[in-house]
């Protein structure tokens, strides 16, 4: 692993190597199957999810249809009180913005608090470019960041790391980056977040400046609000004396009252806990409270190309919380790295051909790396109908059609290897609309079964590998239905 | 054309399919959530606040305000702290009479440290233990909301030291829910919700406490006293 999701091959390459490991499976298996049950506990106790579910929903897409007034109200309050806002069309230019910032405090060393808007553009790398060193002071992702490795889930980028394999990490990597493993080290958690902390303390009580993401921005007050557990978040968001908070244009949210929705919904959802152990809310600077200077970075970068598509626009109202990853068979099975994107698991698979355009061999594989089997749906938070999106944009690979990207339309030519599947679509809708060929076709396949073959030729070999073909019977059931209880349709005269 | 001009134009390109005359306060928001779940005397959420508190392993007290002063000085003995940091505001008449002069001969054995802006974290790093009050705190999710208000001080003062002690004061500071929380608290002034000591979940999805934050946060409900100011 480099560090990177540069070239990373089509989901079922990468899920057919992953699948294999039966150290991440195990990993995977135990955590997730931990989580989901956790979560549907804290779920239970609030008889009126269905409605939180709901309101979630309303809140984020009246937001996406009135983002443009939403996120003027909230650079102008931003303003008001002492923050100052910057707009990034694209992840470039974000990293530029970013690096500019931090060039302007003459300081080469940033930590920073996790955040998912920050991995989706590199900023890290960017920042390296620069001479810049970012620490990343999240336990998971300081994991990552030490074993030069990629996030394989939304809330614990580490999940395919066991607790060993992680002390091995911290045993062999801290000491280059800072103050070194304890001696002796064990590979109990306790131990480690131990050895996190106090590998990191010097790190947050001299750093100047600080970067973060937001999981929530409230328009009317200007008001941004980091949820999280470690504390980590707090000491980047109150000790640096220059804050830089990266975030997506769909974190907006109206109100501060709508935060009551989302601080109930995100931490039952996420960590299946009934609130999180903090949460921080910050609006513009405070005197002689926190950072001085503050900087906010509106981060589009694909988002208003997701908004354009009125199917697929609904991932934006996602809240980052990885419910869906948890319940996802494919996801237990293939790890998050498949997906090569910092969005994995059911969500990443709907995000990242959206932000990202489908052009791509990965992106374009994305939408198939799911069964449909719906369970992503019944956990989202925000009911996002994922499937529903899956299928649209397996439809817009097959078929191509009309795309936003870079905010100008254009049209997606139908993916390369679906050829087949084309032709063979495009015969049954013909097939289907001439009732006779219809009938003489299955009539012939009936009387012919003894001679077909149990695999595919051709293109169908790949499909009938690790499918039986099915059975044809003997009759078919229009063949049946007339000869047992049916008279002929002409017969009788009425409608075909 | 600026980049923010680029983005606007993008969104307002993208939502095409948005009639005219649809105001930003439209589709109406359902909110037929509860306000707070479940009914309960003002005793019950008191004791619910108590239950969640512990189940994410803060330590709770009990304590009227009389004997406020000599249960936050035995719970700094017992931790052996020689240092707490506090906020200026904090009701004077909550700490040890011994420890406001510390010339007094009859003497303590902890020192009071003012928080000042000029102060480093570093300092602060040096100090055991830290003293506040509260502006909310929420029963259904053991929370407790700091506002940065004069008894409870700058955020870092409650950050950096290992040892939180908060005092809230019931049943005046309790609420039932986060809806019934927010609408108590300013969004200009800088919050801190806590909900037990730092934890973090990034190993095995199993929840260990005590991270970066104070790893032990003892809270004290006091009793029968009004609410400042």
């Amino acid at each position: 692993m480099s560090g990177t999701y540069l070239g990373m091959p089509a989901f079922p390459r990468a899920a057919a190597a992953s699948t294999r490991d039966k150290q991440l499976r195990a990993n995977l298996t135990h955590a997730t199957h931990t989580i989901r049950d956790k979560r549907a506990k804290a779920v239970a106790e609030l008889d009126d999810w269905a409605q939180l579910r709901a309101a979630g929903a309303a809140v984020k897409d009246r937001t996406l249809r009135h983002l443009d007034h939403y996120l003027e109200q909230l650079e102008a309050a931003v303003t008001a009180a002492g923050g100052q806002v910057h707009w990034a069309a694209d992840a470039d230019e974000a990293n530029r913005i970013v690096t500019r910032l931090v060039r302007e405090t003459g300081e080469r060393e940033v930590v920073k608090v996790k955040s998912m808007a920050t991995q989706e553009i590199g900023l890290n790398e960017a920042l390296a470019e620069a001479g810049i060193r970012a620490y990343e002071t999240d336990l998971a992702e300081l994991i990552v960041q030490l074993g030069d490795d990629l996030p394989s889930h939304i809330l614990v980028p580490a999940i395919h790391r066991n607790r060993s394999e992680i002390r091995d990490i911290f045993r062999r990597e801290m000491a280059s980056w800072g103050r070194p493993a304890p001696a002796g080290l064990s590979d109990s958690p306790a131990a480690l977040a131990e050895a996190a902390r106090l590998h990191l303390r010097e790190k947050f009580l001299s750093a100047k400046v600080g970067i973060s993401g937001a999981n929530f921005m409230v328009a009317e007050s200007g008001t941004l609000v980091v949820v999280e557990s470690e504390g980590n978040g707090r000491m980047c968001l109150t000790l640096p004396e220059t804050l830089i908070s990266v975030v997506g244009i769909e974190k907006v949210v109206p109100t501060w009252q709508d935060l009551e929705i989302f601080l109930q919904l995100l931490p039952r959802s996420s960590t299946a806990e009934r609130m999180n152990p903090y949460t921080s809310t910050w609006t513009g600077t405070t005197d002689g409270d926190g950072p001085q200077t503050f900087h906010l970075v509106l981060l589009d970068n694909g988002r208003t190309d997701t908004l354009a598509d009125t199917v697929g626009r609904q991932a934006l109202r996602c809240i980052r919380c990885s419910a869906c990853l948890n319940v996802c068979p494919v996801y237990e099975r293939a790890g998050g790295h498949a997906y090569g994107s910092p969005y994995p698991g059911p969500i990443g698979a709907i995000l990242t051909p959206q932000l990202r355009g489908m052009a791509g061999p990965l992106e374009a594989s994305l939408p198939y790396a799911s069964s449909l089997c719906g369970a992503c749906y019944e956990v989202c938070p925000v009911a996002i109908d994922i499937p529903e999106v899956l299928v649209h944009l397996r439809e817009r690979v097959v078929e191509g059609g009309p795309v936003t990207r870079g905010g100008a339309r254009t049209v997606l030519k139908p993916a390369k290897g679906h050829a087949a599947e084309r032709a063979a679509m495009r015969a049954a809708a013909w097939a289907f609309d001439h009732p006779g060929a219809l009938r003489g076709g299955m009539r012939l396949a009936a009387r012919s079964r003894r001679l077909h073959p149990r695999r595919l030729p051709g293109p169908g070999r790949a499909w009938s590998q690790t499918r039986d073909l099915p059975a044809v019977p003997a009759e078919s059931f229009r063949d049946w239905w007339q000869r047992t209880r049916g008279t002929s349709s002409e017969q009788r005269g009425d409608v075909k | 054309m600026s980049s923010r001009d680029v983005v606007l134009a993008r969104v307002r390109r993208a939502l095409a399919d948005v009639p005219r005359g649809e105001g930003p306060s439209d589709p109406p928001v359902p909110r037929d959530y509860h306000r707070v779940h479940g009914s309960r005397t003002t005793a019950q959420s008191v004791e619910l606040l108590a239950e969640n508190l512990a189940e994410y392993r803060a330590i709770v007290h009990r304590s009227d305000a009389e004997g406020l002063p000599g249960l936050i000085h035995r719970l700094l003995a017992e931790r052996g702290a020689r240092t707490v940091v506090v906020p200026p505001g904090l009701d004077a008449s909550w700490l040890d009479p011994a420890w406001r002069d510390p010339s007094s001969e009859s003497g303590s054995d902890v020192t009071l440290v003012e928080d000042h802006a000029s102060s480093t974290p570093y300092e602060l790093d040096a100090v055991d233990s830290v003293l506040t009050g509260c502006a909310v705190a929420i029963a259904e999710t053991g929370t407790l909301v700091l506002d940065a208000g004069p008894d409870q001080g700058r955020r870092r003062i409650t950050l950096v030291p290992d040892h939180h002690i908060c005092v809230v004061r019931v049943p005046d500071q309790v609420v039932g829910s986060v809806p019934e929380a927010l609408p108590r608290l300013a969004p200009e002034r800088p919050l801190t919700w806590i909900s037990g000591p730092s934890a973090t979940s990034d190993i095995e999805l199993d929840r260990v406490e005590g991270v970066h934050g104070p790893r032990t946060l003892e809270v004290i409900l006091l009793a029968g006293s009004r609410e400042a100011g």
